[in-house]
């Protein structure tokens, strides 16, 4: 009597019947800028294989190429398409290059965060007390410290601590560690609400009187149930976080200029702008703006379909 | 002629699968004066019904046909009229008293604008006219209270103002969607009273749309059945209850609990039940059975309960006490009922039996030791095996990220860790054939699923550690009532065949009178009195049983 | 405000030697030692911090290692150029941010909304420094209208200077202040936009609308009012993220304020300047949380008048 239809969908046929599957399709711009994210995430992790040059090989770099601006201009040559830079290097490659850092960085910073927001906000919102006051105190007072003077801080911090010949191979991992530890109170504010959410529901009840343990409620049944909206903030914290690597680099404070990002690549330009060489800042800075976009755009489409209440 | 005529209505959702019908080709009628009840499980379309009239259906929904007639007007022949007549000759309340006012307006400011919308007054007009329409909805102080913002008033008061809202411009058809289910018992035949009050003085036509028989029965002078957005039957209300012409509707009848006497099992006239009552059910085989002794299972010894939260709250001192020196015994294989409204303290007690909360003061001995001082995880194990609990939201009962069978298995490994992959599956099918869904939901996700047939699941998660005590808190108050009778039977048939001792906990007496030998009355966190079921529901001792027993509604009423 | 001055004395104290950054390599420890002893760097931690409130109160921090000038002296001669260019973009990101927002929120559907909207999350995909630098070369470079550095003639007046009571100078914040609110007002935008939608949606409004109050009350009046109370927290938070962001457009436009002065201290790790920064936008902060919260105390009924639900 309580037949259901007996066809059970596979896994693949249950995500095409699925109406995020059906708003992707149904959303011109959610597949565009996915395609654009996945060709800047192709090229930037495998550049070796897309670019002819390595700018970063002294010896494969003259000096005589130094600032020929993009083919398409009059004095642009076909070899180097978007022109090359002060010392000769490439453009595209050297964006490239730059934009593998700028996403490791990026990825790297937000996954930090990830984890540490959600382990704090998760607990803190499934044992309540003193314990989640302290969480939230603290991150109170970080979201109104705005995260590039977090970064900031940490970044002119690690400077006092760290000896001059050590920061430069350390700054990735500083730069990393700044960006985190300023985007992490977004990831425990919103997962503690969404615990506080699931918390209260009856499953969780019922598995507490079955006697599952407090570790695997949390990790196994509340954990996938909090995942949708921490994914939102992921994917614009991204967005994000590779806006603020690009930007304390092109403070001075980010990447060393020997292995540049997009914000390093940004600065080094802008000395030239005034001379009239435009492509060497422009190029980069607007890859990093398309970029950017990409990711914004996605996290908007996610966020309009995750949050269902808004898209009656 | 009737008042209002609504003729052919269609209402239409276009989704991206299929166009569903809200509504389908439904004509309604109802005169000045009288009470139409409109009454429907969910998804009957009751609601679109309404809100349809005054062409206020949420996107992507709209009339696709149709026509309302008011009085002499086609009100729907320009859409873009009908906002002269919401308000002005047509009120609406909706069900959630504390959603439905603007939060940062005062109630009088609301009124004065509702007022002003529609009739040429000045604002002292308008006020006045506002303070007595307050006194007639029956708001004391209500000069005083015209400045007050909606949190300061009660739910039952804040339904009342909305109420006067509905009615400050004297319109002539009121409808009233569910205006009593966010409500207790008692503040319900207050605003019940109300309504049937002002529709006779006011000589309105009144639509109530309700699921609640009862409440049909008391109020409503005729009656509309609907399901899945057709008319079924429309009539007189005594005639349809007694005399049910349609299948649906007699099902319907017969599935809502009788409140003047106790029935065995509840006739399920639509589906019959193909039962296997007869040739046993296999979970039997597993079951270690334990024979009903003449004792107590569970006893509450001056169990108190009070909520102070944490220290951002200063105001310790007036935490409120949930539950206050309660006692009582539960005996074995009997079915104990906790009844009460609101904030009585029935969840509470329910949530300490079952290990979720810490008592405050007070002890709760199972099998005669006290399972309220045990400190050790383990020794907790041992217990938590015996005592399972049954939830009211079937949907959020049931983790939506796990299968059915992983759900159901999760507490036979846990209890039993070096069960085999195989027997494991078994065991999980016997579960679920005992609750009568068939093997392959196990591999199913819970949304694939109905409310009842998630109301099965949490059943069978709750057996599989062979409970002894069954806590069942409100587990058929989120279901249509046809719903509810089946689940009611299964609960009925399993606690007999299992040797079940049930802890039911409602709101709803005349569930209650079906399910319980022996029921305990709440109020404001404290028993009442304790009683077997036919005394209490035939000479009730406590003034608040008297109370609560006079107020409920009575389907039978209708034979008076 | 104390867990603040701790952080910035912990710096002061603990990252780096202050001695070796302020004197140079070949001072004997002799030497060293007497400075040590003058700057009062023996005595117990918590006297040392005592005096470091004590100081920070009266306003000093000490001297800066790089400008050598006493620091209190620079942040006056800094603050009100930041100041100035932070009320000014304040002001246009909330205006036009808000209005944009009650826009877009209320016409859900038209063309013009989709263009704010795609515009909004271009902004946001904008870093801070690409906007700048686009400006300059667009309207100093190209058109040549607009100075791309500096803040122009300003009169002094005693205890400020301003750039607001010359040409020049009005000129000059024209380009940083816009730089500066763009990204914020494209959060604001975002952030009423969906604030409006969702009040829109509430069972209020169905009532209102049911009441046959005009739509123009029910979207001005009612959604309106609801609205405009998240706006007071994201305007606090607002201004906070300005001064941070300040930093940037600072350096982009070579402005004489304040963050330049931070930017450069972090450079070359300036513990004091760096500390007395901290204090100050902590001070900020503090009187913003403050007044925020004053404000919801006068705006929202529900904070106003506590509920009194006997009488029911």
């Amino acid at each position: 009597m309580f037949q259901v239809d007996n066809n059970t969908l596979s896994a693949w046929g249950r995500i095409k019947d699925s109406d995020i599957y059906y708003s992707f399709i149904k959303s011109p711009t959610a597949i565009i800028s996915s395609v654009i994210l996945f060709i800047i995430f192709f090229c930037s992790f495998f550049v070796e294989l897309v670019t002819p040059y390595n700018p970063f090989d002294p010896s494969s770099l003259s000096l005589m190429d130094a600032f020929t601006p993009p083919s398409w201009t009059d004095d642009g040559l076909a070899k180097f398409i978007l022109g090359t830079d002060g010392q000769g290097r490439d453009m595209l490659s050297t964006i490239l290059y730059g934009s593998r850092i700028s996403l490791i960085v990026g990825f790297s910073a937000i996954i930090f965060s990830l984890i540490l927001g959600v382990s704090l906000g998760l607990t803190a919102g499934y044992f309540g007390g003193k314990y989640e006051m302290i969480v939230m105190r603290l991150t109170d007072v970080q979201l109104t410290v705005p995260s590039i003077l977090m970064a900031l801080l940490v970044d002119g911090i690690a400077r006092g601590l760290i000896s001059r010949e050590m920061h430069d191979e350390m700054a990735i991992y500083v730069l990393i560690f700044a960006i985190g530890i300023s985007e992490w109170p977004q990831f425990a504010r919103v997962s503690r609400a969404a615990t506080l959410v699931e918390k209260n529901k009856d499953y969780v009840s019922a598995s507490t009187i079955i006697g599952v343990s407090n570790i695997i409620i949390m990790f196994k049944h509340i954990l996938p149930n909090i995942l949708r909206p921490v994914l939102v903030i992921g994917t614009i914290g991204l967005a994000l976080a590779i806006i603020a690597e690009s930007t304390l680099s092109f403070l001075g404070v980010g990447v060393p200029p020997t292995t540049p990002s997009l914000g390093t690549l940004i600065r080094l330009g802008n000395d030239f702008l005034f001379s009239g060489e435009w492509w060497i800042t422009f190029f980069p800075a607007i890859f990093l703006v398309i970029l950017a976009f990409s990711i914004n755009l996605l996290g908007d489409w996610m966020r309009d379909t995750l949050n269902p209440r808004l898209n009656k | 002629m009737s008042f209002l005529k609504i003729n052919n209505l269609s209402v239409d959702y276009r989704m991206r699968k299929e166009t569903v019908y809200a509504a389908k080709n439904v004509n309604i009628d109802v005169n000045k004066g009288e009470i139409l009840g409109l009454v429907g499980e969910s998804g009957s379309g009751k609601s679109t019904v309404g809100n349809a009239i005054i062409n206020l259906i949420d996107e992507p929904g709209k009339v696709s046909s149709g026509s309302i007639i008011l009085g002499e007007i086609n009100i729907h022949e320009d859409p873009k009229n009908i906002i002269k007549y919401r308000g002005k000759k047509i009120g609406l309340i909706f069900q959630d008293p504390q959603t439905s006012l603007n939060p940062i307006l005062t109630i009088g400011e609301q009124l004065i604008e509702t007022i002003q919308t529609h009739l040429e007054l000045n604002n002292e007009e308008a006020k006045n006219r506002s303070i007595s329409l307050l006194k007639e909805v029956g708001i004391k102080d209500a000069e005083s209270r015209f400045d007050n913002y909606p949190h300061q008033f009660s739910g039952g008061m804040r339904q009342r103002v909305v109420i006067s809202l509905a009615l400050c411009c004297e319109p002539e058809l009121l409808i009233a969607d569910e205006p009593t289910t966010a409500l207790d018992v008692s503040i319900q035949s207050q605003i019940l009273d109300l309504i049937k009050r002002l529709t006779k003085e006011r000589n309105l036509a009144a639509i109530l749309i309700t699921h609640d028989m009862g409440v049909i029965a008391e109020t409503a002078d005729r009656v509309a059945v609907m399901k899945s957005g057709n008319l079924v039957e429309i009539g007189v209300t005594k005639e349809i209850l007694t005399n049910p012409k349609e299948t649906y509707t007699k099902s319907l009848v017969s599935s809502v609990p009788p409140t003047n006497k106790k029935i065995s099992r509840f006739v399920i006239i639509e589906k019959e039940n193909k039962n296997n009552k007869e040739n046993n059910l296999k979970i039997l085989n597993r079951w270690t059975k334990k024979e009903i002794m003449k004792q107590d299972l569970v006893q509450v010894k001056n169990l108190s309960k009070s909520f102070d939260d944490n220290f951002f709250t200063e105001s310790s001192k007036n935490s409120v006490m949930a539950v206050n020196d309660v006692s009582f015994e539960i005996k074995q294989g009997e079915s104990f009922g906790l009844v009460g409204e609101s904030g009585s303290g029935k969840s509470t007690i329910a949530k300490i039996i079952v290990n979720l909360f810490k008592p405050s003061s007070g002890d709760i001995f199972f099998d005669n030791i006290c399972i309220t001082k045990i400190k050790k995880n383990l020794e907790m194990m041992k217990f938590r095996k015996q005592i399972q609990m049954i939830f009211q939201d079937p949907y959020s009962s049931l983790n939506g990220r796990l299968k059915v069978k992983d759900i159901v298995s999760e507490p036979i490994k846990l209890h039993n860790p070096s069960i085999s992959r195989k027997d494991l599956d078994n065991y999980v099918f016997d579960l679920l054939e005992s609750v009568e869904l068939i093997q392959n939901s196990a591999d199913r996700y819970p949304h694939e699923f109905s409310g009842g047939q998630r109301q099965r699941i949490s059943i069978a998660r709750a057996l599989a550690t062979q409970p002894r005590l069954l806590v069942c808190d409100e587990p058929t108050s989120a279901l249509d009532v046809s719903i509810q009778a089946q689940i009611l039977n299964l609960l009925k048939d399993l606690q007999e065949q299992l040797n079940l001792t049930i802890l039911f906990i409602s709101h709803d007496l005349p569930v209650v009178r079906q399910m319980c030998d022996r029921i305990g009355v709440l109020k404001d966190g404290k028993l009442c009195e304790v009683s077997n079921t036919e005394k209490l529901f035939l000479e009730p001792q406590h003034d608040y049983t008297k109370e609560l027993l006079r107020l409920m509604p009575k389907i039978e009423s209708i034979y008076n | 405000m104390l867990v603040v001055a701790f952080v910035s004395f912990s710096l002061f104290n603990f990252v780096g030697d202050p001695i070796n950054n302020m004197v140079g390599e070949e001072t004997s420890d002799e030497e060293r030692a007497e400075i040590r002893e003058t700057l009062g760097l023996m005595d117990p931690i918590h006297i040392q911090f005592t005096r470091f409130v004590v100081n920070a109160s009266k306003g000093e921090f000490g001297i800066s290692y790089q400008l050598r000038r006493p620091v209190s002296e620079l942040i006056t001669e800094r603050m009100p150029a930041t100041i100035e260019l932070v009320v000014i973009s304040a002001l246009i990101a909330l205006i036009s941010g808000t209005l944009l927002g009650v826009y877009t929120g209320i016409n859900r559907k038209g063309f013009l909304s989709d263009i704010i909207l795609a515009v909004s999350l271009l902004g946001v995909s904008l870093p801070t420094f690409v906007i700048g630098i686009l400006f300059i070369y667009l309207f100093s470079v190209i058109l040549g209208i607009l100075p791309s550095f500096g803040r122009g003639e300003v009169v002094d007046l005693g205890f400020w200077t301003t750039g607001f009571l010359t040409i020049s100078g009005l000129k000059a914040i024209i380009l940083p202040s816009v730089t500066l609110s763009l990204f914020q007002m494209t959060y604001i935008i975002r952030l009423v936009r969906a604030e409006m939608m969702e009040i829109l949606q509430t069972d209020y409004i169905k009532f209102a609308r049911a009441r046959g109050i005009s739509e123009k009350s029910i979207k001005y009046k009612h959604a309106l009012k609801n609205g405009l109370i998240p706006v007071i927290t994201i305007a606090g938070i607002n201004i906070g993220t300005l001064i941070a962001f300040s930093i940037i457009t600072e350096t982009v436009f070579q402005w004489p304020g304040m963050g330049f002065l931070f930017i450069q201290a972090v450079q070359f790790v300036d513990i004091p300047i760096m500390s007395a920064y901290l204090v100050f936008i902590a001070f900020v902060f503090v009187m913003i949380n403050f007044i925020v919260d004053i404000l919801y105390y006068f705006i929202d009924p529900r904070i106003r008048v506590k509920g009194d639900v006997s009488s029911g």
